[in-house]
Order: C-alpha cells, then structure tokens, then sequence
C-alpha cells in the first residue's frame, strides 16, 4: 500500500532546523482522504515537529505543505484550522478555566455566523444559533460520554476524559484531517481499546483523514491502515504495518544498530 | 563640546543610578521571573535611612559617608529580606500576577507609610561627603557628589560580578535563574539564595537611593516611583534577567534621558524611558544582551 | 425583532437612571458625586475587565485610555461643537444633544488607541505586557501635558457640568451589558480561550490576535466614555489625575472582583470607591490600611474577594446567558 495518488494532506521537501539540529528533513508526506495514517518513530523522531509544521505553529525552512490543493505557506495556526485541519495535543491543552461544554462550544467559532453585533443585539438569529449549537455540542458529548461532565471545570476531569475531550473540541471544528499527538499516552490497556474503538469511530462517523502520532504498537497496528517510520527527522519507510513494523531499518532504529533481533519491536519505547 | 561633555558625565552618573537600581529588577526576575515593583521604594526607603543615619551621626568626612551608605545598604538589605519573607514566599507557587500585584501592594505600603513617618513634603538631603567642584579647562564642572557616583557605582559592580560569578551563592543563584527545579535537585537551598539576592538587590538599591539624593539633594517619599520605573526598563532594555544588560540599560537611558532633556523637548523626558522599552521590546523583545525563551508546543 | 431579557434589563437601568436624575436635586449633594464617582468607576473597571479578566492580557494603562476620552470629550463640548454650530451653545443643547456626541467621540478616540496600545499583548505576555501597557498610559499623559491647545500641565478648566446620573449610570449599564452580553456568547468564549491557552486557541482556529485586539478596542471605547463622563463631572482635568497610580487602582477592583467575573468585579469597584470615604475618619493611615490589605487580600485569597459560583447562583436570572448549560458540581480532580 502505497502513498494516495491525490492526497488530502501532502508534505514535499519539509525540513526544519533549531539552532544547529535538522528536526525534520527532506519530508515527504501523504495523507490520502479518509485515511488513518500511523507516524511513528523513537523518542526526538521529530513526530510532533510535522504536526506543528502541518498546523503552522512552525514554520519550515525548506519544502512546501498543500492540503486540499491549496498551500498552507504562510498561514496561521487559526487560518489553517479554518482549512479543516483539527489537532489534539502531546500535553493536553484544554481551557483549564472553562466548562467541558464551554470547551467544546468555543470550537464551533470557526461556523459561527454571529460576530459582536449579533451578541449585543441578542436578537432570534442570534439565539437560535446558539441554540443549534448548544443540542450539537450535547449530542456531541453524549456521543463520547462526556454529557455528565458538561458543567465541570475542564482541569478537573480525569485523565482520560481530558484526553477524549480534546479528541470532541477538535471534531467540533468539523474538520476533514484530524491529527492526533499520542492519544494513548498514559493511558492503561482498557482505555486504550477503547480509545481504538474511537478512533476507528470517529474516522468513519465524520468521514474523515486521521493522522496518528503514537508509541504504544498495539494501538498503532489495531488503528493504523498505513505506516510512515521517521527516525532522527528522516522517513525509514512506508507501507502497511506488518511490512513496515519488520523493515529491518526500523528495528535497528528502535532497538539499537548492534544486536539487530529477527522480531517486530513489540512495544517499544515505553515511556 | 564641554556642553556635550558636561552632558555626557552628568548622563553618565544618571545612568549609573538607573543601573545600580535596574541590577535587583534584574537579579529577582532571574531567580523568581516576577517584577519586584517594591524595589523603587527600596531605593527610597535607602535615601531615608541614609537621611536618618546622618542625623544620628553627622558626618563630613569621606569615612563617614562611606559608613552611612554601608549603614543603609545594611538596613535595606534587612528590608528586601523581610518583604521576600512575608509577602512574596508565601505566593511562590501561585501565579506571576498574583505576586505582581503583592509587590504592588507592598509598593503602596511602602510609600503611604513612608508618607506617615516621614511626612509627604520633600526633605533636603545632607552631604554625606565632603563638598567640593573642581573646574576643568573648558568650563567643564566636575561635583564631589558625581564622583562618588562615578567612583562608588563601578566598585560595586565589581563586587557585585565577583559575588555572581565567584562565590557559592553566585553559583547558587545562576543555577536557580536557569532551571530552579533541577537546582533545587543539586541541594540548593532555594528559599536561602532567593533571601540572598533580595538582600543583594535591596543593598544596591539602597546605595542608588544615596548617590541619586546627593546629586538631586531632595528626597520625599515618592521619590523613588519614577525613577524605579525607568530603571526598570532600563532592566528591560538591556535583557531582563541578565546582569551585565541592566547595567548597560541604566547607562544607555541616563545618557539618553539627559541629552533630551537638555535639548528642546524637555517636557517630553519622562516619556523616553517608555518608548524606548515600546521600541526595544517590539523590535528586540529580549533585549539587548538578553535570550529569548519559546514556549514549547 | 424582539430584543433579549437582556436588553430590557438594560433598558431598566436607563429608565432607574433618568428618574433619579430627575430627582436628583432631592439627593443629598455629598452622595450624589459618590453615586457618580462609584458609577464611573463601574465603567473603567467593567471595561479593563475584558481586556484583563476575560482574555487575560494584563494592562494597566487604562488610565490613557481615560485620559484620551476625558480630553477629547471635553474638547467636543468646549470648543468643537461651538466651533461648528455657533447657534447652539445653550447649555440645554450642550447637555442633551452635545455631551452624547463628546463622550462618543471620547469613546471612539479612546478605542483608536486601543489598536495601538493592544498591539504589543501580539508579543508580550503578563508583566512585559503590564509594564509596555503602563508606558502608553504614562506616554499619552506626556502628550497632554505638552499640549498647550488643552492646558498642558495646568489641565483643562471650565468644562461644561454636563454629567448628570443619568448619563452615569445609562453608560454603566450599557458597559454591563455590552461586555456580559459579548462574553456570554460561543463568539465571547473565544476571549477565554485566548487567555486560556492561545495555542489551543488558534489550533481549533480561533484568530487570536483579532480577539485581543477587539478586547483592547472595546475596553478602551468605555474607558473613554468613562473619561468624558469624569472630565464633565469634575469641570477641570488635568494630566496628573490620569496617572499609573489610576491605572492600579482600577486593576485592583478587577483584581480584588475576580478576574473575568463581572458581578465580582462590580462589587470590587463599588466598594473600592466607598472604602477610602469610609476611612476618612482615619484619614491619616487610610492609604497605609488600603494597601495593607491589599496585600493580605492577596495572600489570603488570591482569586479575587468574590468567588464566582456564589454569586453567579445567586443572580443567576440576571445575567445567565441562554446557552449556558445547568452546573453539575465540579468533580474533584
């Protein structure tokens, strides 16, 4: 399985340096529509690089990043979010001060048709929008069983429930490309079948492209349709993850050169 | 040209004020990351305790000056320890507006009782040291008072390097200002060094407050609002948190300040400190000597 | 178009307004210029709350942005307006049909230089933001000290007494309700998320620069009307009222209310008013006891004298917004 001949999501040449390390080099990067597409690779791989190169919190010295047929040169994090693309974040970053609900509300800003006159005046278009969008952000929390929480401070929910609020905020902005930056982390193993379960949920409820960064191999191979392995800011390989996961490249990359072993790295790099 | 010297040297001692004041702005943001805007009443609180020293023990003699300006040093020093230890280590772990506004707090407390015990009219300040100007060629006029700024500031640079650079507590608070948790992972004692440079910053704080109340000769319980404002920026300026940068900020807004206000926008002096700090932090937001620290994502 | 129970609220405090300012003249004096003080105050501290409570850009220049208005509020009744309709400099003229006029353009002045004082929350956070701020406000009062066409040092004398209880407190009303009404919206929960988190912020694609900049604009439009309101209440300004030591006072009623809690923030404002009238009696230490508490206030109870949930519930038919979901209690973290 190879890369989609015209991709959602398409990343030529990227690299980006700090100071005198390259993070991400020579880059090339499909997503076709609708695909679950796992990025893996050690620790300082330069995975959460690409996802900020792809959302614009940085921006690459060399190489050119399109979606949808159109550049993402030069744009802002809010210009390409406005785009379709929705991220969750390594470190959780809810609003810690707002309710689950108002978290998940905020995001149906980019929609919005009312602006500051509409929230002076107050008038029947106003209210009936945000009527719309209070019923579609509950159902969206019943949907991934955060409706008891609606009212609680988004800091003070448990782990797990932070994490798969986050997953709820970025769908609210109706993406068609979510990416997703460890969403096992932390996790134990029940929460993580149910967050495969999610995952796969979400890709075919909203129709669309998933881009998973993730250590954990089980999650990534019970997820995953295709593979891309980057290691020291470089693609190792590319394909499906039976092949992808053997490739001796990538074992060598995960468990060191000199003891190369004939298995698939199981779970490698718990952190 | 002995216009422009003139200016030069009384920029200069100005600077030197501005730079003894900017060094604990910038020696507390280092160690702690917050302003500690009760450090321009420090200064104050310096001159008075200078004011009072030498009603207790008049002096006109260069060894009795150099006792007041160590006797004040001393009590501010005292001073900046019980301000860190009361109101500002009980909010360490709260968030930087919280203490912002404690210090602000302790500003006001500062200068409303300064107001009380004092009174809110000026005062003239005495001659610490022996009077004298000498006149040079030119015309060029040359005080005893800026000499002991021009003297007295570089000597205490000096000091003050060799403690940062030489010393444990140095070392201590180097550590701290570059990652206080894995310094307190090494056994620093951080609550010890954090006194420490509070009693270092206050200490010089005090001694700006003496030189400046010699040259302006008036001292009053505000004094210390504007002045500690500018210095701040001249903290600023030069890269907050970074020693050598507030000294060069301080000389750098003295001189600037005093070429404008001896020029034809005299009026619009007060103002240059904060364009400046506009200019520099939109262009060079760490500062001139400073780093830049990025939010990792 | 049927307006929300909002704006009747609004409209409420209008007409409370006119009919007490029509009864004024049976108002004791003394209290009446602490009625107008107090309101005022409601304004300057309701305004900086969205720019400081909601979105979390700490400024303290607001002073400036009084100043701005104050200046060019009573520049409209003094010497613009009767610059251009020479006819129509009767007082009665002045009071209703000018004043409206000065303190709008008091108020859009006043908005103008918000763009360019919240330029810098672009790039600066917390402190460095409260001191950039703090030197805009100290720099636009250096602006009128050296303008001799409004007094310079000496300030402007002879404003016309246009200030009345009702303009007070229709303009308080109108900043309460303009500012909740903003920030009880999906649109206004994007201030919060700005202060929040601005990466996440811009990641579910909220334009964060447009929003700290409307929150300066919008903040600063009511301080400037707060400002024409003062300069026509007091007759004469001049620089010196229009110091950072204002700019504080106002921030600590935002303080002392609650960051980004409106009715805190109110309460803050009004008692933060009263209380140095309160200690005239021990004039002497009122300032030391002011910033003594201050301080203990801060230490005892960081997030603001008024903790939201309190009073949120017990008004909360007032200022609910529609959308807001009934509160579940918090879970423990």
């Amino acid at each position: 399985m190879n890369a989609p001949a015209s991709p959602l999501l398409e990343l030529r040449g990227c690299t980006i340096r700090f100071g005198g390390l390259t993070a991400v080099s020579g880059l090339d990067l499909a997503v076709g529509e609708r695909e679950l597409l796992g990025l893996i690779g050690p620790n300082g791989a330069g995975k959460t690089t690409v996802f900020n190169l792809i959302t614009g919190v940085y921006r690459p010295a060399a190489g050119n990043i399109r979606f949808a047929g159109s550049s993402l040169a030069g744009l802002r994090p809010c210009q390409i979010a406005s785009l379709g693309i929705a991220r969750t974040f390594q470190n959780i970053r809810l609003f810690p001060s707002m309710t689950v609900f108002d978290n998940v509300r905020v995001a149906f800003h980019l929609h919005l048709l009312s602006g500051i006159a509409h929230a002076l005046w107050r008038g029947r278009t106003f209210r009936a929008e945000e009527e719309s969008i209070e019923s579609r952000v509950m159902e969206m929390l019943e949907i991934f069983r955060l409706g008891r929480h609606r009212g609680a401070a988004a800091h003070s929910l448990p782990y797990g429930d932070q994490r798969r609020l986050e997953i709820v905020r970025a769908l609210a902005t109706r993406p068609r490309l979510l990416l997703l930056d460890e969403p096992a982390a932390g996790m134990n193993p029940s929460e993580k079948s149910e967050l495969m379960r999610l995952i796969r949920f979400v890709q075919e409820r909203y129709r669309i492209a998933v881009l998973l960064v993730e250590h954990d191999m089980h999650v990534v191979r019970g997820v995953c349709q295709r593979l891309v392995v980057l290691d020291y800011g470089v693609k190792l390989a590319e394909g499906v993850p039976e092949d992808v996961l053997r490739h001796p490249k990538v074992v060598a990359a995960y468990l060191g050169e000199q003891n190369t072993p004939r298995r698939a790295p199981a779970a490698p790099a718990e952190s | 040209m002995t216009e422009f010297l003139q200016q030069l040297l009384n920029g200069l001692s100005l600077g030197a004020v501005y730079a003894l004041i900017a060094l604990g702005y910038t020696m507390v943001y280092g160690v702690l990351r917050f302003i500690n805007f009760a450090h321009s009443d420090v200064f104050m609180v310096g001159a008075f305790a200078g004011y009072y020293l030498n009603r207790w023990m008049p002096s006109d003699s260069m060894a009795g000056g150099l006792a007041i300006l160590a006797g004040s040093m001393a009590f501010c020093a005292l001073l900046g320890v019980v301000i860190e230890r009361l109101a500002y280590r009980p909010l360490r772990r709260r968030s930087r507006l919280n203490v912002l506004i404690t210090a602000i707090g302790v500003s006001l407390l500062l200068e409303y009782t300064g107001q009380f015990l004092f009174g809110a009219a000026p005062k003239p300040f005495p001659q610490l040291f022996p009077v004298r100007t000498f006149q040079f060629a030119g015309g060029l006029i040359v005080s005893t008072n800026q000499l002991a700024v021009l003297v007295l500031t570089p000597l205490l640079l000096a000091a003050l390097h060799f403690i940062v650079l030489k010393t444990r507590f140095g070392t201590a608070m180097r550590a701290i200002s570059f990652h206080p948790v894995a310094a307190t992972l090494v056994g620093i004692n951080l609550d010890r060094v954090i006194s420490f440079t509070f009693a270092l910053g206050s200490a010089l704080a005090a001694a700006g407050g003496i030189l400046y109340s010699l040259n302006y000769q008036s001292i009053d319980p505000l004094m210390g609002v504007l002045p500690g404002l500018k210095a701040f920026v001249a903290a600023v300026v030069g890269g907050i948190g970074n020693i050598p940068g507030a000294a060069l900020g301080g000389l750098l807004l003295g001189i600037i300040e005093t070429f404008v206000n001896g020029s034809r926008w005299s009026t619009a002096t007060d103002a240059i400190a904060f364009a400046l700090l506009i200019l520099i932090l939109l262009f060079r937001p760490a500062g001139l000597l400073g780093k830049l620290e990025v939010e990792k994502v | 178009m049927m307006p929300g129970r909002r704006f009747l609220l609004l409209l409420g405090a209008v007409a409370a307004g006119s009919v007490l300012s029509l009864q004024s003249h049976r108002i004791n004096p003394y209290f009446l210029d602490v009625a107008v003080t107090v309101a005022i105050n409601v304004i300057l501290a309701v305004s900086l709350n969205l720019i400081n409570g909601y979105t979390g850009q700490f400024s303290l220049g607001h002073a400036g942005f009084m100043a701005i208005g104050a200046y060019i509020a009573a520049s409209t009744t003094m010497f613009w307006a009767p610059g251009l309709l020479p006819a129509a400099s009767s007082p009665g003229f002045i009071g209703m049909a000018v004043f409206p006029a000065a303190l709008l353009a008091g108020g859009l002045a006043a908005g103008l230089a918000g763009i360019l004082v919240g330029a810098p929350s672009l790039r600066l956070k917390g402190d460095y933001l409260a001191i950039v701020t703090l030197g805009f406000g100290e720099i636009i009062r250096v602006i009128f000290r050296n303008l001799e066409s409004v007094g310079g040092a000496l300030g402007l004398n002879g404003i016309p007494a246009c200030t009345n209880l009702f303009w007070t407190i229709s303009m308080a009303a109108l900043t309460i309700y303009a500012v909740t009404s903003m920030v009880h919206s999906t649109y206004g929960r994007g201030f919060t998320a700005v202060q929040d988190d601005e990466i996440a912020a811009e990641a579910i694609g909220i334009n964060t620069t447009r929003y700290k900049i409307t929150a300066f604009v919008v903040g600063a439009f009511f301080a400037g009307i707060a400002g024409g309101l003062y300069g026509h209440f007091k007759l004469s300004i001049d620089p010196r009222g229009f110091d950072f030591m204002k700019s504080i006072e106002i921030a600590l009623m935002v303080i002392l209310g609650g960051m980004g809690n409106t009715v805190g923030v109110i309460i803050a404002a009004i008692l933060l008013t009263l209380l140095p009238e309160l200690l005239r009696p021990v004039a002497e230490y009122r300032m030391m006891l002011y910033s003594f508490l201050l301080i203990l206030l801060m230490l005892t109870c960081p997030q603001g004298l008024f903790q939201p949930r309190f009073f949120r519930r017990l008004l909360s038919p007032f200022l609910r917004g529609s959308a807001a979901p009934a509160e579940d209690p918090p879970r423990p973290a």
